[in-house]
């Protein structure tokens, strides 16, 4: 008698042998023969224009951070969603607390004036500067 | 109920309180707003601790003879003996590291409230260790604690050494917690729970499963000695707290480092039973024990020798700490009622000789890894005659010379060694204790006996002063008095 992690492992084992022999008989099957434009990388069928290495602005990254932050709420309030019903009012305040907590980091970098988006603020020469030789 | 929340409040305070400081730093920004509110914080938890110290054991029994639904703590803490006594200790080393990390901070780089906040979290997470009574409690307690020094470690952000340090600790940190949780889930396996006694009982009647008990003793033994810094996973603990701001390094050698013992006990006492000898796990449990004798042997010898030839007192204070990590080791290895009393008294001891000597060097300390090696000290006794008497008091006591704790803490542990029948490693632990007296003296003999070469040291000691005259007088006091903390102590664990 299988457990329920045994039927997930028979899963994933037939589900590695089907791939595999499919990967195997398509190898055996197919004809060889490839060209440029075949081997070009897939993008939405539209031609690849430039590299995708493109810098990104490291301003970002702090977006990035608070995401993430609540990108991994999201993962924990689905399982608490589930079983809402049969917790009751505990449950609700213990993830009141944890929503508290998540929101307080929101205003923490909304205080420190990391969400503000800093434009760049560069020099501009002025021509009369230039003419009497100052910086 | 109320009872229970009477004994949960320092834990209630602290929590709260370093949320409170994040909301106080994001919306005020005011730096001696924060300063005052941490330490305003750690007192009332320092005094509610102090509180569940002198509660008495009927109130505890009447907590744990309650049911599970009456209680919000559901069992997995353990209140009052040395819950209470490390959350004490906990909150001293914070108060003393925020006090002398103020001027230091504000002195060499920029003053962010975060620190104080950090602090703060990094102690809940001490005192959640210090209390836990079930696996996932102690877990949450290591990653709370962790989680800050990661970054408290990187707290100089535009000094390389420190985001080296920084980088190096949260890596291997990361990689230490992987294994200690493995090791968490291979006990669950082995017992199907996660309470920390009831996993003592199921083992000690011989139900679980060996081949993962002996697997999650194994992994469990891996994680704890890298937090506790012992051998041989103590190579990251130089280069961080080396790398570290000199009042972060203080705390990490002290708080952190009492922390990890005490969640090492914890799970040794109930799980890794020494005394069983009747079931078929007793093999398990001698060569766990034998095990951590090695693990202590090694961590001594090692500290010590590699602390000889360091050329900078920080380096050297980093080196002696993984030392005494070996020492603290030898009451686990004893488990008897002396060994769990000397490691308490030792660290309540090293805490204060350990902090004491960092923040020396913190005072000494210029341009994040200057004036501070041990040429910069010869001498030092005619331009700070004060200061180069504290060194001296911190480094007899961490020697472990009579008149100062330290000597009382390493014979507790020695007796407690010897009476468990670990003669060998008690002799370890002295020759490794003569190796240490040579760099410990060397730097007095460096202070009193050496011309001055390097050319004056400057020292700005300001409220560090406060942090110096507790740690020394600490000191003094538990070396001609041990009887007031073993006193206090015994039978706690």
């Amino acid at each position: 008698m299988l457990t329920n992690f045994g039927i997930i492992l028979l899963f994933f084992i037939i589900g590695f042998i089907f791939v595999g022999i499919s990967i195997a008989a398509a190898s055996l099957i197919r004809p060889h023969k490839p060209n440029p434009i075949k081997n070009a990388t897939y993008e939405c069928g539209e031609v690849a224009l430039g590299s995708p290495w493109i810098r990104f602005n490291t301003r970002f990254y702090v977006i990035a951070l608070v995401f993430l932050i609540f990108d991994v709420e999201i993962v924990l309030l689905f399982p608490w969603a589930v079983v809402f019903k049969g917790l009751g009012w505990y449950a609700f305040a213990a993830m009141l607390v944890f929503f508290f907590i998540l929101t307080l980091g929101l205003v923490y970098d909304w205080g420190k004036g990391y969400l503000d988006w800093e434009k760049p603020n560069p020099i501009v020469p002025v021509l009369s500067d230039l003419i009497d030789g100052k910086k | 109920m109320e009872l229970e929340y009477q004994f949960l409040l320092p834990l209630i305070i602290i929590s709260v309180s370093s949320v409170a400081a994040v909301a106080f730093d994001a919306i005020w920004k005011n730096k001696n707003l924060n300063f005052s509110f941490s330490i305003f914080a750690l007192l009332a938890t320092l005094i509610a601790a102090a509180y569940t110290l002198t509660a008495s054991n009927e109130a505890i029994d009447a907590i744990k003879a309650m049911a599970l639904s009456d209680l919000i703590s559901k069992h997995q803490i353990h209140f009052g003996g040395y819950s209470a006594y490390f959350d004490i200790l906990f909150c001293l080393a914070g108060l003393l590291t925020i006090v002398a990390a103020k001027p230091f901070i504000k002195r060499e780089y920029e003053e962010y409230n975060e620190f104080y906040s950090l602090i703060l979290f990094s102690i809940c997470g001490m005192m959640l260790i210090s209390h836990s009574s079930s696996l996932l409690v102690l877990f949450i307690g290591i990653e709370l604690m962790s989680i800050p020094f990661y970054v408290l470690a990187g707290f100089f952000r535009k000094s390389i050494f420190s985001v080296e340090a920084s980088l190096k600790y949260f890596f291997l940190g990361a990689f230490a917690t992987g294994f200690l949780l493995y090791g968490m889930a291979m006990l669950y396996g082995a017992t199907g729970t996660l309470d920390i006694k009831e996993i003592g009982i199921i083992i000690s009647q011989g139900e679980a499963i060996p081949i993962y008990l002996t697997l999650g003793i194994g992994l469990m033994l891996v994680g704890l000695s890298f937090k506790a810094a012992a051998f041989p996973f103590h190579q990251w603990a130089p280069d961080v707290y080396s790398g570290s701001p000199t009042v972060v390094s203080a705390f990490f050698a002290t708080a952190g480092k009492a922390a990890a013992i005490v969640g090492f006990v914890i799970i040794a006492k109930e799980i890794i039973q020494f005394d069983v000898k009747s079931f078929q796990i007793a093999d398990t449990a001698r060569t766990a024990q034998l095990i951590i004798a090695f693990i202590s042997a090694a961590t001594m010898l090692i500290g010590n020798l590699t602390a000889l030839v360091q050329k900078n007192v920080k380096r050297m204070l980093a080196y002696s700490s993984v030392a005494h990590a070996g020492y603290l080791l030898m009451g686990i290895v004893a488990s008897n009622e002396l060994g769990y009393t000397g490691i308490i008294f030792y660290i309540s001891a090293y805490m204060f000789m350990q902090m004491g000597a960092f923040v020396i060097v913190s005072v000494f300390e210029r341009n994040g890894n200057e004036k501070m090696s041990f040429d910069d000290y010869s001498g030092l006794y005619k331009s700070h005659p004060i200061l180069s008497a504290l060194m001296s008091i911190f480094m007899l006591s961490l020697a472990g010379i009579p008149p100062f704790a330290g000597f009382f803490g390493k014979y507790y542990l020695f007796l407690a060694a010897i009476k468990a029948d670990f003669l060998w490693l008690t002799i370890v632990a002295v020759i490794s204790s003569i190796i240490s007296m040579y760099y410990y003296i060397g730097l007095i003999l460096q202070m009193y006996f050496k011309e001055q070469t390097h050319g004056r040291l400057k020292s700005k000691v300001g409220m560090a002063k406060y942090t110096l005259l507790i740690t020394a007088a600490a000191v003094i006091i538990f070396g001609i008095f041990p009887s007031l903390i073993v006193d206090l102590t015994y039978n706690f664990f």
